[in-house]
């Protein structure tokens, strides 16, 4: 008996050291999360004025740029995977790979090859566990991503869909297997502290209206003049544009990612609390069942010690 | 119509500068270009320089920025770059080493951005 009330012991012992450690993870978590959503809304006027401009642009003119313009046959498509680089986030991770390999199969059923673009170290180690090949990841700011992360994204993602065919021949180009023809994002968008869903967004080619609100009346878009020309504007524009996308993605993402994980680790603490609390009910059971032992040997001892006596 | 301009200076993740002003002067790919008010719209690309603002009240406005462009439509001047900071925000040796950094990882952005400030608080010297 002696010996289960110290394992027992132990265990409390080690549970709550276990429940610290969850219960500091909720808390950074939680404060992050505040830092995580400011960001997001300070990046919102950027996004705002540059959406705006190039929608300015895509009215006024019925330019054909490569970014904005379908591809006839497209046989390529490309994944950007945001994840997280830590787990203890709950289901967070596997719930946006599993909107991916979703997303995956049904450009395949459109008869599309998917290339896979990774953000975050359990995308990549998912990957490379599954032994899945992957074009490139990024990893290391899952949490509090820059925007200078969005970029070197963005400018891998643009000049994958601008390699087309004719570049072949180009030493200098990018590497022709790498040429894509549409880009997809799957990411975790947030919603509330309760609500992350994984969701899919199409990037390139280009749809402007997509997350705007149609101008309100008297909103009307002003008749821009264009310097130096058009179509000089939107080669400037819109790889712009895709960055602040990407970077809206990636914010959301570590919005998303702190919430689950500050939900997982709440939950975690509360299980530590149950399991402390039976614990504890065990190992006083198992002490008093102990003293209960005890006493009756010594009962039982003191009745023979006088029952010996008695009967000489 | 002649109001004073509506000025937005804006990074890719914060607002740098807003405020009324009546005259603003930016490098455009074009040439620098100043904008006062009643200006016809326009969409005009930036290239990396300095930009000043004359607002309302107060001492002239200086920011360096990057690659980025400006709109002007109805007096609302919307200055978008990815990189800008404020003079007050820049220190010249910690730029200085900032340059030193880029030259020997031969990252051509970090140079430029780095230079930009450079050329800001030579101007403002």
């Amino acid at each position: 008996m002696a010996v289960s009330l110290r394992e027992y012991r132990a265990k409390i012992k080690s549970t709550q050291s276990m429940k610290k450690i969850t219960r500091a993870m909720e808390l950074i978590a939680a404060s992050r999360i505040i830092k995580a959503q400011q960001q997001a809304a300070a990046a919102a006027p950027y996004a705002r004025e540059l959406t705006r401009a190039v929608s300015a642009v895509a009215t006024f003119s019925d330019v054909d740029h490569p970014l904005t313009t379908e591809k006839e046959n497209p046989t390529r498509a490309a994944v950007l995977v945001i994840s997280s680089d830590r787990g203890l986030a709950g289901a967070y991770s596997a719930s946006v790979l599993k909107e991916a390999e979703r997303l995956a199969e049904k450009l395949r059923g459109e008869g599309k090859s998917v290339d896979y673009y990774l953000a975050g170290r359990k995308a990549e180690t998912y990957f490379k566990f599954r032994q899945r090949d992957f074009v490139e990841s990024w990893t290391g700011f899952s949490d509090k991503p820059t925007y200078d992360d969005a970029r070197t994204i963005g400018n891998t993602l643009v000049a994958a869909f601008q390699a087309d065919e004719s570049d072949e021949s180009d030493e200098d180009a990018v590497d022709p297997r790498l040429a894509v023809d549409e880009l997809h994002i799957v990411f975790t968008r947030f919603r509330s502290m309760l609500t992350q869903e994984p969701s899919t967004i199409r990037l390139l080619p280009l749809e402007v209206v997509e997350g705007t609100e149609p101008p309100a009346e008297g909103d009307l878009l002003p008749l821009y003049e264009f310097e130096p020309s058009t179509n000089e504007v939107l080669d400037a524009l819109l790889p712009k544009y895709v960055h602040s996308r990407i970077y809206y993605c990636l914010l959301q993402a570590a919005a998303s990612e702190l919430a689950a994980r500050q939900k997982a680790m709440k939950s975690a603490t509360d299980n530590a609390e149950d399991l402390i609390q039976k614990y504890t009910r065990i190992a006083n059971q198992a002490r008093q069942a102990g003293i209960t032992q005890e006493i009756s040997e010594i009962v039982g001892g003191a009745n023979a010690l006088a029952d010996a006596a008695g009967s000489e | 119509m002649a109001g004073p301009l509506q000025i937005e200076l804006v990074a890719a993740d914060r607002v740098v500068w807003s405020g009324e002003a009546s005259e603003i002067i930016a490098r455009t790919s074009e040439g620098d270009l100043g904008v006062l008010a009643g200006h016809a719209p326009l969409l005009s690309l930036l290239v990396p320089g300095v930009v000043m603002i004359k607002p309302i009240e107060g001492p002239i406005v200086q920011a360096a920025v990057g690659d980025g462009f400006l709109s002007v439509a109805d007096d609302h001047v919307s200055i978008l770059s990815e990189d800008t900071w404020l003079l007050e925000e820049i220190d010249e040796a910690e730029v200085r080493h900032e340059l030193a950094q880029a030259e020997a990882a031969d990252d051509d952005d970090a140079r430029h951005r780095a230079e930009v400030k450079l050329r800001l608080l030579g101007k403002a010297a």
